[in-house]
């Protein structure tokens, strides 16, 4: 078992939030991303040569009293988790950390939204109902018992597994003010980004799929763990290898 | 100058107020605390019969759980206390409410709260907002007294409603609500299914069919049979009943109607004006109404969004079981039946050639016109695929009754029934009237409905019919000599 995951190469592109009030597309350059989700295995490496993000040694500020609450012990899985499941009631902190540990780092909400825009054949299927509703359906059970490998998940078109369906993921600046608690009130803030009235300045009012994620990601801090919320890390292309890409 | 002297008025005059106002004051004081008790629908906390203000502490857990929204049918119910509508919440005009949210760490999604009651922005939703696994606390002070709606509102708004995320909070108000014999509570709300009502298995949400506001249930406490059979109300002739009704929503707007009843008080919108003698109210999406009646008559009075469609189809059905002794000067009950000659005593006939359909030469004719007959006839009630309307009216559909005594199902027809029966399992106590057909239309609309829906295919004919009539009027005759 890898100590951290394959990466796939994200080519970069354009693509409109579901957030902004002037509808401006944004670039998103080309980058790599873990192809699946962080895994307990994975992370139990981390924190055996990271003492100070094992559960016992966490402090409150960077990490909730629920951190890792699903593992046997300080540094045992135990019977039921499997190692190969994505790794959950992790906080922000700790996955920067497990994701610097690597030399990675977390995705930008604009990465993370622009690869997961993708199906098995299309950079972007976010306007087929069918694929909205597949991700609505996710989204409308409560969690299973046991979660399942990202490894069964099909691959979208980037290579990437399991981005949906599986749990929510951290991204680096998931509170960047897309939503406060009183979602029908964020179209009066003084900000760039930020959910309206659940439908004024959303670039597709029926895209409830995307608007649960942005609304989840707003529901956070740095230091909370949550029993579906887990991440992947993301690498930034040195600009040499892409110059020599180009060339 | 006189306009100084106006001023200086004014501010004499605030001053005696305050003055006025100054012993009041002592009761503004909080004193102790007491954890609020929470109930579920039909259920209410009692009555508050303190006579001062204290601090109410509200434990209200999210859940999102899997339940049945009808006979087969499960739905993915998002919950302020697992249960849909959310825990009925009862405080007191200028209480200090300490209000704990809690997510349960199971739960996919964030939530929050709006209390329609809460005087500030976002009613308490931003305050609230909170993740699974985690526990938010805010207070406040409800200033106006009424019975308010709450709801969730995380975005997508319009979803956390849909799945079931409203209930109600009562502020009582000051001097208290007059003593009642019983209280309910009853909230209505619709969803939106992928797949048309009653089709059997977990139903995810249609978002959709909630944008074109095309309800597929529409619901009196969360489930179709909420308030029906053994859930139904319970109240004894005499007493007065009073129903907290809320209604969540999302979309649609239901017209409130108690059938056999008159609501003797109506307080509009559960606001302070209060109108009596009134039959059918308006209870908005993300709004109240509360309504009295005495109970003067016994017998079953039946709770419906008079849009009628929404109680006969979609399921927004209760029932209130009153008990107790008749009046039959208030209502009868039938008392006679007898002929009616609109013109006059003698039986007048304008001479004219009847055109009569020659009788039907086979089963297959039979069952053909026997389709029209039901479709005519029978369909509003037993529904076009004879699955009837649970609790209301029973199945025609691979129906027991109905398979195992033909005799006993042309007498239904033509004598109609009423009282206590047991279809599939399922009890039934509700009227069919006595249909006036023609001896070969009850042939026919019996053997078409034996020939459907796994029924045995028994052929019923005309001579059966009469046979049964000819029965049923010598046993007339010979009660009578």
């Amino acid at each position: 078992m890898e100590s951290t995951a394959e990466m796939a190469l994200i080519k970069g592109g354009v693509y409109t939030p579901l957030y902004t009030t002037d509808k401006t597309p944004r670039i998103v350059s080309s980058f790599l991303l873990d192809s699946t989700p962080v895994t307990n295995h994975q992370f139990l490496e981390f924190v055996k040569a990271n003492p100070k993000w094992q559960r016992k040694n966490t402090l409150p500020l960077f990490a909730d009293k629920n951190y890792l609450k699903h593992w046997l012990s300080n540094l045992e899985l135990g019977p039921n988790v499997s190692p190969d499941a994505p790794v959950v009631n992790v906080s922000w902190f700790a996955a920067r950390a497990f994701a610097s540990f690597h030399h990675k780092r977390l995705p930008s909400v604009d990465e993370w939204e622009y690869v997961a825009r993708a199906d098995a054949h299309r950079i972007d299927a976010t306007s087929d109902p069918e694929f909205t509703k597949i991700l609505l359906d996710w989204y409308g059970r409560p969690n299973p018992k046991h979660l399942k490998s990202a490894t069964t998940f099909p691959q979208n078109i980037h290579g990437i597994q399991a981005l949906h369906g599986l749990i929510w993921e951290w991204t680096s600046d998931f509170n960047n003010a897309m939503v406060t608690g009183e979602s029908r009130g964020d179209s009066g803030l003084d900000r760039n980004l930020f959910c309206a009235g659940g439908a004024v300045s959303a670039t597709d009012v029926t895209n409830y799929a995307a608007f649960m994620r942005y609304a989840f990601r707003a529901s956070l801090k740095g230091n909370y763990t949550v029993e579906n919320l887990g991440f992947r890390c993301a690498r930034t292309i040195p600009p040499s290898t892409e110059s020599k890409k180009q060339s | 100058m006189k306009f100084l002297k106006n001023i200086r008025f004014i501010t004499i005059s605030v001053g005696l107020v305050s003055l006025l106002a100054a012993p009041s004051l002592a009761q503004t004081e909080i004193i102790g605390e007491e954890i609020a008790i929470l109930t579920d629908a039909p259920n209410v906390p009692p009555p508050i019969t303190r006579d001062y203000i204290t601090k109410v502490i509200v434990h209200l857990e999210v859940t999102e759980v899997v339940k049945e929204i009808a006979d087969g049918v499960d739905y993915t119910f998002w919950t302020f206390g697992g249960s849909v509508p959310g825990k009925f919440i009862r405080v007191r005009e200028g209480d200090l409410v300490e209000f704990h949210l809690k997510n349960h760490p199971s739960s996919k999604m964030p939530h929050n709260i709006d209390l329609h009651a809460v005087t500030g922005a976002g009613g308490g939703a931003a305050s609230s907002f909170t993740t699974p696994g985690h526990e938010s606390v805010f207070s406040f002070t409800p200033i106006n007294p009424g019975l308010f709606v709450y709801h969730c509102a995380t975005a997508p708004v319009g979803m956390h409603i849909a799945n079931g995320m409203y209930g109600l909070i009562l502020v009582e108000p000051k001097e208290g609500l007059p003593p009642v014999d019983r209280e309910y509570y009853v909230m209505q709300g619709e969803f939106y299914t992928k797949d048309k009502y009653g089709t059997p298995g977990l139903q995810p949400f249609s978002m959709e069919k909630a944008l074109e506001e095309n309800a597929d249930y529409v619901l009196f406490n969360g489930s179709v049979g909420a308030l029906t059979g053994d859930n139904a109300l319970q109240a004894e002739v005499g007493e007065t009943v009073r129903l907290f009704v809320g209604n969540g929503g999302p979309n649609l707007v239901s017209s409130f109607h108690v059938i056999g009843e008159v609501f003797d008080k109506v307080y509009i919108d559960s606001g302070s004006s209060v109108n009596t003698n009134v039959q059918t109210t308006l209870v908005p999406a993300g709004g109240s109404t509360t309504v009295e009646f005495k109970l003067e008559v016994p017998g079953t009075f039946i709770l419906v969004d008079h849009s009628i469609f929404r109680a006969f189809n979609k399921g927004a059905i209760g029932m209130l079981n009153a008990t107790g002794e008749e009046n039959l000067t208030i209502y009868s009950g039938k008392t006679d039946d007898r002929i009616y000659q609109p013109e006059g005593g003698a039986i007048q006939e304008i001479p004219q050639a009847e055109y009569t359909e020659p009788a039907a030469q086979n089963t297959e004719e039979q069952i053909e016109r026997g389709k029209r007959v039901y479709t005519q006839v029978c369909m509003a009630c037993h529904q076009a695929n004879g699955q009837g309307i649970m609790a209301a009216f029973p199945p025609l559909a691979k129906s027991d009754y109905l398979n195992a005594d033909v005799d006993r199902a042309i007498q239904t027809v033509i004598n109609g029934l009423s009282g206590e029966v047991v279809v599939n399992g399922e009890q039934y106590n509700s009227i069919m009237p006595k249909l006036d057909l023609s001896d070969e239309n009850v042939a026919n609309v019996l053997t078409y409905v034996y020939s459907m829906w796994e029924n045995n295919g028994t052929v019923v004919t005309p001579a059966m019919v009469k046979a049964n009539r000819d029965a049923e009027q010598s046993t007339q005759e010979a009660a009578f000599h």
